[in-house]
């Protein structure tokens, strides 16, 4: 399977994710923000970080970038999109994924391991994942998902909402919840499900005695689904 | 000609940094301060003489680029 992790100025996952990628034998390559196209792919990933140092708002400038064009036919195509964190935000500011990632409720950058509940199986991401809990890694400081109530109900009522916090035993309540996002959204889909945007970080989980490998679920799952 | 656009979180829409701010005067003494909402000053130099149509394309990059409607309001005054 081929990917292709797009560099921002101020992406700070970037070799992280591509690290991760090549583990479980993606076969991916680096584009530069600037360049006009995207070398052909299966996967597209957009990393975590601070692309552009968050002017304007987190993501925004992204997402009237050079390369972005060429993303948003590739998800209109029906290609996988996978947003991580900043690369989350970016998808909601180019309107490929609903809704927006404000400041966290509590005005603290969070750095932590989190619980998220994987909400929908029917999708080239979860299908078939053998775990419904998993444990992940959060780093930001506008990860507080907002959207409008109509929004809301046609999220859920198309079973778009991926991904929500959640405690270790898969209870979502305020307790669980550690940036105030709206029912506890932590990852939403697009209607077809091809592009995926999240919060937590799959990447940081792929080493059994630095992490955890909850991650390695996560991509092995988008590979077995691929086959 | 100087355009200048004023951005503003929706009514309604949680503003974590005008509460803080708000609650920071309060401690100050400024008892009288109710809510304070945070937002976004631009002044936007075009190259066109019509105020007409240098506000109208600034509306189009309001829509496009400096306020995000899902959360944000625009005035250009």
């Amino acid at each position: 399977m081929r990917s292709s992790v797009i560099i921002f100025p101020g992406s700070n996952c970037d070799r992280d994710m591509d690290v991760a990628l090549k583990k479980f034998g993606f076969k991916n390559q680096m584009v530069w923000h600037n360049d006009k196209s995207i070398p052909k792919s299966d996967l597209i990933v957009l990393p975590g970080g601070f692309s552009y140092g968050d002017y304007l708002r987190c993501g925004s400038i992204a997402s009237k970038s050079k390369i972005i064009k060429s993303v948003i036919d590739f998800a209109n195509s029906g290609g996988l999109v996978l947003g991580i964190c900043n690369g989350f935000q970016i998808l909601t500011e180019t309107g490929l994924l609903k809704g927006i990632l404000q400041q966290n409720k509590f005005l603290n950058f969070i750095c932590s391991n989190v619980f998220v509940k994987v909400k929908d199986k029917q999708n080239k991401y979860f299908k078939d994942l053998k775990k419904d809990v998993l444990e992940l890694h959060i780093a930001h400081n506008e990860g507080n998902y907002f959207c409008s109530d109509d929004e809301l109900k046609s999220l859920e009522d198309n079973n778009q909402i991926a991904v929500t916090y959640c405690g270790e035993d898969g209870a979502e309540n305020e307790t669980t919840n550690p940036n105030g996002a709206i029912k506890n959204i932590a990852g939403i889909f697009n209607k077809n499900k091809n592009v995926l945007g999240m919060m937590p970080h799959p990447e940081r989980m792929i080493d059994k005695y630095l992490s955890g490998e909850d991650g390695s679920l996560f991509f092995k799952n988008i590979l077995d689904n691929f086959k | 000609m100087k355009i200048k656009v004023i951005v503003t979180l929706k009514n309604g829409v949680l503003d974590p940094q005008g509460k803080a701010i708000q609650q920071t005067l309060n401690g100050m003494n400024f008892g009288n301060v109710e809510d304070v909402r945070q937002g976004k000053y631009f002044e936007i130099e075009v190259k066109e003489k019509d105020e007409k149509k240098a506000k109208s394309l600034v509306d189009d990059m309001c829509k496009k680029l400096l306020a995000n409607l899902v959360i944000e309001d625009y005035k250009i005054v």
